[in-house]
């Protein structure tokens, strides 16, 4: 089981959280100028990394807020998490 | 007591007897044994059956990596099937089995079927049974009851399970000597420590007091090493618990088993129990496992690991037999051999492989008589349920025929103590994913690469002798105190005498009798508690397969509860050997968790019936439970289902529930729906972007029914929503979706739109729902509460007052999922149970009746709402729906932009319609496919989503969605339920009850 660093609680047990996907996916905006085809790329297409990836977590258990870490697929080492409006 | 007793040596303690049974005979042990010993002290050599030829087998090693020894445990409610009897406890009244055989371990019939081992090849099942395939379901039947060992428990397990989670600084598993000296050193720091040890008692190897370190026996330093650890405060030593599983980010699992004379003095204990373990740093000190060695007949009862040998005679006091001969391919027998001389016990031969031996260890033995023979291997084992005689040949003979001329000896031998050298336990560290490698010169898989905080110390990091093993433990800890900031003293461990110490590096690569070609007769065993045999690797190999991942499925190689513990890289040798590959680009196969079994009690732990999901009860619960009220599961809620009357069946009760509510009054507890405060300047801009239409005209005081859309158009959550302040809106949700649809609503409020001043309180629990539903709800409400003006002018539908009702300030919505006149108040909901009996009490005069989910449903489904989740599926938009209405032109929304993909203006998509059928009396199964003739060429053009008997109308209707379903209104279809029956049906309009909505609205 993972221990998550909720930028905002500190280190919990994995229980404790949901998994939101990849995070950093742009939204086409507006949406209506979007092509079906980058719209369909923004709904559907994620990237299977092996190695370091970036995705969308929730600390649903505890304090609602949702966060993104930096996870290695290979290992689970999460290197690190950090508040949505940081970079 | 015992006749096979070796005077004086042994941690048994030999003035405690224990009474035991083995398949019904009475026999006894002594404190300190474990199963398998007692019954080798007994003479018991049989024990069990093998899986697929039934052979007879006793035990090869003597702790977890025994593959042989299965038993049942036990009897009725507190059976345990396939236990292995060398990591069982004596106590005293333990009733024993084998399994796996009939009539008895003695006399097989199923060893009829290893006659028959010619076919029964590798895929042998999958090869047999293929054809007809209509007759697949009989092949099963007789293959299940040939399959597995021991027979499941029939009776529901009475024991006690539990969990507990516990966090360290350090964690140690393994208590021989490398994992005692990292506790010492750990425990010295003063950080939290906990070793966790598989055995009865701490020291590993030691317990065969053979070592002497400084100065002292090895008895005699384990105790006191132990006297330390104890009164060390933060050290916690776990005895009896095996760490089974690596997980991430040092979550280890440790399953801990109570000993049974511990059980019988308290009543508070578990039978086993699961520690969870975070540890900022673990120490692996899992020790090295032995090898076995691959000849004809090295499954016979009497042919056993060297390591077992020894530790049954020095540890348990075990005298195993009279002549015990050995025979390996490296040089750790040699130190044994001497001291088994010592104490009396003859070894007839020293079968070793190799024919370039250091001749300092030829010499040592010669010397006290013992014969080696260099060069030779093991042609044969004589006997059939023990040991008698081996056979044995010179290797340079191979290639000649096997002739008269053949030099062959026979070797008198009781016991037969096997060596194929010795593997670092790479289980648990592997599992995590830690690399690990072929070593050239000690001919065996190493750990390379560690981990970060996990380390791995002792004879499993590759190391022999047990001065390095005790010394690098206690160094390996001191370093890693540096990370804490904290500076032990260093301390050298000076070992005296050492059997252990053995120069691995001359170890031979063979493990395998060299025969000129394999035999099904002639069975070598690699894998032994699965039966596989080097000709099933050779048939593996011809059939085409390479990879060891896949010859270990097809053959079922290191797959068994043993995990190939003492054969895992003897597969890994004769792939390579066969294929003349180098064993590193072989490689291992996958080490998985669990390390040992670990019994589905301990697993569940107490999450068993009641206890196995939360409960939610609304605050009404116990109104309805005394009401009679039968129930169901809606997500984790508890609901009224329907409140049967004078042992009504469900129908009846049903059809009584609908028709109060059409005819005067109902009443329904309604406090699971999903409730979210919505609060904040921004708030309607805010529900504009998550619901399909406007809200920003909506006055305060007025309701509007939502519908919520996935980004990528199709529905997720529908439900009214009330202005309740100027900038605050209660949000109603789903029972099931309320928790889904704040993640939702939250994760845009955090990740897309911060900008919105916004926010959101969940109050589902705090506020109880009460809906009163039916012509007569208005004239009961204006009994109760006299501040809010209950006229259709004043209070019309689709509005929301505040006000007091009953004397409990409350929320007043004028909202219906019936289509009725009908009122949902909200009180806080400590107020909510008096608030239902009063209305009770108002309502009597007009017959007022409690409905529960299922008239809803029948009520809701005649109006043709549709409930989110069993209507829709995920895949569905507002305008399959017939509700593209309610789409807003003038502004966005989640889910707009896809509604223009070109799937989702596809003009043959499914459509929301109702059915009824054709005969009235004809029910149409829910969940029945929609095809538009019986022909065999149909295809399915929709499915029924609800199928009621509307009480209200008399007749069967039913919900689906077909494709282009509004355009075919008036067409007649067929509903085709899983069992191929048929409904001929007519598609008609969704709404099959008060299309004008007038009810609703009086």
């Amino acid at each position: 089981m993972l221990m998550i660093n909720c930028p905002w609680c500190g280190f919990r047990d994995e229980t404790e959280f949901k998994y939101g996907g990849q995070a950093h996916i742009v939204r086409p905006s507006p949406p209506e100028l979007a092509s079906d085809k980058d719209w369909a790329d923004y709904l559907y297409m994620r990237k299977n990394e092996k190695g370091d990836h970036f995705e969308q977590w929730c600390h649903s258990s505890g304090c609602r807020r949702w966060f993104n870490v930096e996870r290695n697929t290979v290992t689970n080492e999460m290197t690190r998490s950090y508040k949505t409006d940081e970079k | 007591m015992n006749k096979f007793r070796v005077k004086n040596i042994g941690r048994i303690a030999r003035d405690k007897i224990l009474h035991f049974t083995f398949n019904g005979k009475k026999y006894v042990g002594f404190q300190g044994d474990t199963l398998a010993s007692a019954l080798l002290a007994n003479g018991i050599h049989l024990i069990a059956r093998s899986i697929k030829y039934h052979r007879p087998r006793g035990f090869i090693g003597s702790g977890v990596d025994d593959p042989n020894g299965l038993v049942k445990i036990g009897s009725g409610s507190k059976a345990l099937p396939n236990h292995f009897a060398t990591q069982i406890e004596l106590y005293e009244g333990l009733e024993a089995e084998s399994v796996n055989c009939w009539p008895s371990v003695n006399f097989d019939f199923g060893a009829l079927q290893g006659k028959l081992s010619r076919f029964m090849v590798p895929g042998f099942y999958y090869k047999t049974f293929m054809w007809p395939s209509w007759l697949w379901p009989i092949y099963e039947k007789l293959l299940r009851n040939r399959a597995g060992y021991g027979v499941v428990p029939s009776l529901p397990d009475v024991d006690r399970y539990e969990k507990r989670n516990i966090h360290c600084e350090f964690l140690i598993i393994g208590g021989g000597p490398a994992g005692i000296t990292a506790a010492l050193a750990a425990g010295r720091s003063g950080l939290r420590v906990i070793l966790v040890d598989e055995q009865n008692e701490l020291g590993g190897t030691l317990l065969n007091d053979r070592v002497q370190i400084d100065s002292k026996y090895a008895h005699t330093w384990l105790n006191e090493s132990i006297n330390e650890l104890n009164k060390m405060p933060e050290v916690k030593i776990l005895s009896r618990s095996t760490a089974f599983g690596n997980y991430e980010h040092q979550y280890i699992g440790v399953l801990e088993r109570i000993p049974e004379h511990h059980l019988k003095n308290s009543i508070n204990l578990p039978r086993e129990r699961i520690w969870k373990i975070r540890a900022a740093k673990t120490f692996i000190a899992t020790g090295a496992i032995e090898r076995s060695l691959v000849f004809v007949g090295n499954d016979v009862p009497g042919v056993m690991l060297s390591s077992a040998v020894e530790s049954f005679i020095f540890r348990y006091g075990v005298s195993l037999g009279k002549n015990v001969a050995f025979v390996t391919n490296n040089d750790s027998i040699y130190n044994l051999c001497e001291d088994l001389n010592e104490l009396g016990i003859n070894v007839p031969a020293i079968i070793d492989f190799r024919s370039n031996i250091n001749e300092a260890l030829i010499e040592k033995v010669t010397k006290i008589g013992i014969d080696v023979y260099p060069g030779w291997q093991i042609e044969k084992v004589i006997g059939n349920k023990r040991i008698n005689q081996i056979e044995i040949s010179e290797l340079e003979n191979v290639d000649k025929e096997v002739s008269k001329k053949h030099k062959i000896k026979k070797i008198n031998c009781d016991i037969l103590a096997m060596s194929g050298g010795w593997d670092t336990n790479l289980h648990l560290y592997s599992q995590i994913g830690n690399k690990i490698n072929y070593d050239a010169n000690l001919k065996c898989f190493v750990p390379y690469e560690e981990f970060k905080n996990q380390h791995m110390i002792g004879s499993c990091s590759g190391l022999t002798g047990t001065q390095d093993c005790l010394n690098q433990g206690f160094q390996t800890v001191l370093e890693s105190l540096k990370d804490f900031g904290i500076d032990i003293s260093s301390k050298k461990f000076k070992v005296q005498i050492d059997p252990y110490l053995y120069d691995q590096s001359t170890i031979s690569n063979m493990i395998e009798s060299v025969l000129k070609k394999s035999s099904m007769k002639r069975k070598q065993f690699v894998d032994f508690q699965l039966d596989v045999t080097s000709r099933d690797i050779d048939i593996s190999l011809d059939e085409g397969f390479e990879s060891i991942q896949h010859i270990k499925r097809y053959t079922k190689a290191n797959t068994g509860t043993d995990q190939g513990k003492i054969s895992g890289t003897n597969l890994s040798i004769l792939i390579a050997q066969k294929t003349g590959k180098e064993i590193s680009e072989v490689g291992p196969t996958t080490f998985r968790p669990p390390y040992t079994p670990v019994t589905f009690g301990a697993i569940a732990g107490r999450s068993l019936l009641d206890q196995f999901d939360p409960v939610r009860q609304t605050s009404i619960h116990d109104w309805h439970v005394s009401a009679g009220a039968k129930f169901e599961n809606v997500g984790q809620w508890k609901r009224p289902w329907f409140y049967p009357k004078d042992n009504e069946i469900m129908d009846d009760a049903v059809v009584r529930e609908c028709l109060a509510v059409r005819n005067s009054l109902g009443i329904c507890d309604a406090s699971t729906l999903g409730k979210i405060e919505v609060n904040g300047p921004d708030s309607a801009e805010f529900l504009n972007r998550v619901y399909v239409n406007n809200w920003t005209k909506l006055q305060i005081g007025r309701c509007r029914y939502g519908l919520m859309l996935g980004d990528d158009g199709n529905v997720m959550d529908d439900g009214v929503t009330a202005r309740i302040g100027e900038t605050k809106y209660l949000m109603h949700t789903t029972t099931t979706g309320a928790s889904t649809v704040m993640d939702w609503l939250e994760r845009w409020l955090q990740t897309e739109w911060p900008e919105l001043k916004v926010y959101l309180t969940s109050v589902t629990d705090q506020w109880s729902t009460i809906s009163i539903n039916g012509p007569n709800s208005r004239k009961v409400l204006s009994k109760l509460c006299s501040d809010i003006d209950l006229s259709n002018e004043s209070f019309p539908f689709m509005s929301f007052k505040s006000g007091i009702v009953s004397g409990v300030k409350a929320r007043v919505f004028r909202v219906s999922f019936a289509g009725e006149l009908s009122y949902e108040i909200n009180v806080h909901s400590e107020f909510a149970t008096a608030l239902w009996e009063s209305i009770m009490d108002a309502g009597e005069e007009f017959g007022i009746t409690p409905y529960g989910t299922e008239a809803m449903h029948v009520l809701r489904a005649e109006k043709g709402y549709v409930i989110v989740g069993q209507d829709t599926d995920g895949s569905v938009t507002p305008i399959d729906l017939g509700y593209g209405k309610m789409l807003s032109k003038t502004k966005d929304f989640l889910g707009k932009r896809s509604l223009d993909r070109k799937e989702m203006v596809r003009n043959n998509r499914k459509q929301f319609v109702g059915l009824i059928p054709v005969m009235s009396s004809e029910k149409i199964p829910e969940g029945a496919q929609i095809v538009e003739s019986l022909s065999n060429s149909s295809i399915m053009i929709g499915h029924v989503t609800s199928s009621y008997f509307s009480p209200t109308l008399d007749k069967n209707i039913a919900l689906s969605l077909i494709e282009s379903g509004r355009t075919r209104k008036g067409e007649y279809v067929y509903a085709i339920d899983t069992k191929g029956g048929s409904v001929k049906v007519e598609i008609v309009s969704p709404v099959f009850y008060d299309l004008e909505g007038y009810r609703q609205n009086v």
